[in-house]
């Protein structure tokens, strides 16, 4: 039964671009994928092991930058540069890692904050990254997968999105099922309890802070290649962090389907208001946003997912 | 040879201290008590044997193994198994997922986890309650589910902080019996417990704590004619009554 709604679902997603042939939807789409797997990478970290990041933004623009300045510098395909993207937010995940987890609760998502800020103005002031004025990526025609750009058939990044979505779907759902999926769920209910039973809470920490933080930089390349323009207000900024909890957390934190249920809600609020009130319409889905947020706290806590489970 | 030492145990949180110059030893499968009234450091001994605080002097050795550098995981690793005063359930996980968690101490397979956990669970007498979520649980039954949970990790010395507080008095008798079975089984414990009638009832030896020192060390029988000990936490009524 529920494997067949998920088949029919899938089919139904293969086979959007075809039937709706209009750039809109497709884009709305194509952003709900996104943002359901960047909520899906956050939630690794917040929803299954408890640490509340408010800077996923680091990761998703180191992602964006390795692959964009591989691709200038060196013509290295976005391919690899998303591989190099996510190993370096490992490597930059794990070193803020040390310091940060030292803390906890709203201390930590509050360090969090503030390392997002630092890499931000780091950016902001890194010439050789273009600083302020961010980088174009070289446009190549044709098309060409290996480039990972599509100007003719953009119904490709529709296709990249959606693998990257389900990427983070399968790691999410291995996860779950793994020993280390345990682990990360007792870090995240009383870490004394945790480590008074042999689990080594810092390494646990350390471990979801690598799988999410590696699957928020594939996100970044991603978003370089479909908007061909990166700079540090678009994919450094603390709003984008925020976004990407908000998403998960109206979705529901700490299930497999939570993020996607919450992006799917939450993108095309954000773009159908840009479109229909235009410039003006910016603060209004922000708005929309905490009204939502307010609802979700004073309702239904556990998110959308909690509102499914207590209709079944 | 003694499986557990310790000796000279030494905590200050500021200018109070919590435990000075504590020594004592632990055989294997001895079953100690330790008693004390409220503040006498009897969970901060806890907390230093098992890495959840460092003493300021001191040393505790399991086997001849120092313990007092390692973090509490490492401890639990070398057989040191632990419950809280305070109950700690992994509220939103199930009762199996909660011994689980101990039980990969021991393995790396989910599904061996899931079965020495069902068997965990089964000997507190929880087997029932396997799918129901621990902050579902009544006080007396989390208090199984933490042993439960301790048990999983296969330990051989397993320290337990007032099983019986907080449980109404009906459960007390049920509860001691299982502590007792473990104790039993050969298991080496060190009992904090308020219910006299209890730790004279389990314990082959207790020892006493009063403001942080150690004032008496013997088998129950002695400890009850103690006068310092009386003095400091029996009352006299005690010494008037049984």
């Amino acid at each position: 039964m529920r494997r067949g709604l998920l088949l029919a679902l899938l089919g139904v997603v293969a086979l959007f671009p075809a039937l709706v042939t209009g750039p809109f939807p497709r884009h709305v789409m194509t952003m709900i994928f996104l943002y359901g797997a960047l909520a899906g990478a956050w939630n690794l970290l917040a929803g299954y092991c408890g640490q509340i990041s408010l800077g996923h933004a680091v990761y998703f623009g180191i992602g964006a930058y390795t692959s964009t300045v591989l691709f200038r510098e060196a013509a290295v395909t976005p391919w690899l540069g998303m591989l190099a993207g996510a190993a370096l937010a490992v490597l930059v995940s794990q070193a803020i890692g040390f310091p940060v987890f030292r803390l906890r609760g709203h201390y930590f998502a509050i360090a969090t904050i503030a390392v997002g800020e630092i890499v931000q103005t780091l950016v902001i002031n890194w010439d050789r990254l273009g600083g302020a004025r961010g980088l174009f990526v070289p446009i190549r025609r044709p098309d060409s997968l290996l480039n990972l750009q599509f100007h003719e058939s953009r119904a490709a990044y529709y296709f990249v999105a959606l693998g990257l979505l389900l990427l983070t779907l399968g790691v999410t759902r291995a996860v779950e099922r793994s020993r280390r999926g345990y682990l990360f769920r007792a870090v995240r209910e009383d870490q004394e309890a945790a480590a008074s039973l042999g689990v080594h809470v810092a390494r646990e920490k350390h471990r979801a802070m690598a799988l999410s933080a590696a699957l928020t930089a594939l996100g970044g390349t991603f978003h370089a290649q479909y908007v061909l323009f990166i700079d540090p207000e678009s994919v450094f900024p603390l709003s984008l962090s925020i976004l990407i909890c908000l998403v998960a957390v109206l979705g529901g934190v700490g299930t497999l389907w939570g993020p996607v249920l919450g992006a799917a809600v939450l993108v095309p609020l954000g773009e159908g208001t840009r479109v229909w009130l235009g410039g003006g319409g910016k603060a209004l889905d922000l708005m929309i946003y905490g009204a939502l947020i307010m609802a979700i706290a004073v309702l239904q806590p556990a998110g959308l997912m909690g509102l499914l489970r207590a209709r079944r | 040879m003694s499986l557990l030492r310790v000796a000279g145990l030494t905590k200050r949180f500021g200018g109070v201290v919590a435990n000075r110059d504590v020594t004592f030893d632990v055989a294997p499968g001895e079953c100690v008590g330790v008693i004390g009234p409220n503040g006498a450091g009897k969970s901060t001994l806890f907390d230093l044997i098992t890495g959840f605080a460092r003493p300021d002097a001191g040393s505790v050795r399991l086997d001849g193994r120092e313990l007092t550098r390692l973090r509490p995981d490492e401890i639990c690793g070398l057989g040191v198994a632990r419950t809280f005063q305070k109950l700690r359930p992994f509220g939103g996980m199930t009762a199996l997922e909660n011994v689980m968690v101990g039980a990969f101490r021991r393995t790396r397979h989910v599904g061996e986890a899931r079965e020495i956990a069902r068997e965990a669970l089964a000997g507190v007498g929880l087997g029932d309650r396997a799918d129901a979520h621990a902050r579902g649980l009544s006080t007396g039954q989390r208090k199984r589910l933490e042993l439960a949970r301790a048990l999983a990790t296969g330990p051989r010395l397993l320290l337990l902080d007032e099983v019986t507080g907080g449980v109404d008095q009906g459960a007390i008798p049920a509860l001691v019996a299982l502590v007792r079975a473990l104790h039993g089984r050969g298991l080496a414990l060190v009992v904090i417990e308020h219910n006299m009638r209890v730790i004279m009832g389990l314990a082959q030896r207790v020892v006493a704590l009063q403001l942080g020192e150690v004032i008496a060390d013997a088998p129950p029988a002695d400890i009850a004619r103690d006068a310092r000990v009386i003095d400091a936490y029996l009352g006299q009524a005690w010494r008037a009554g049984p």
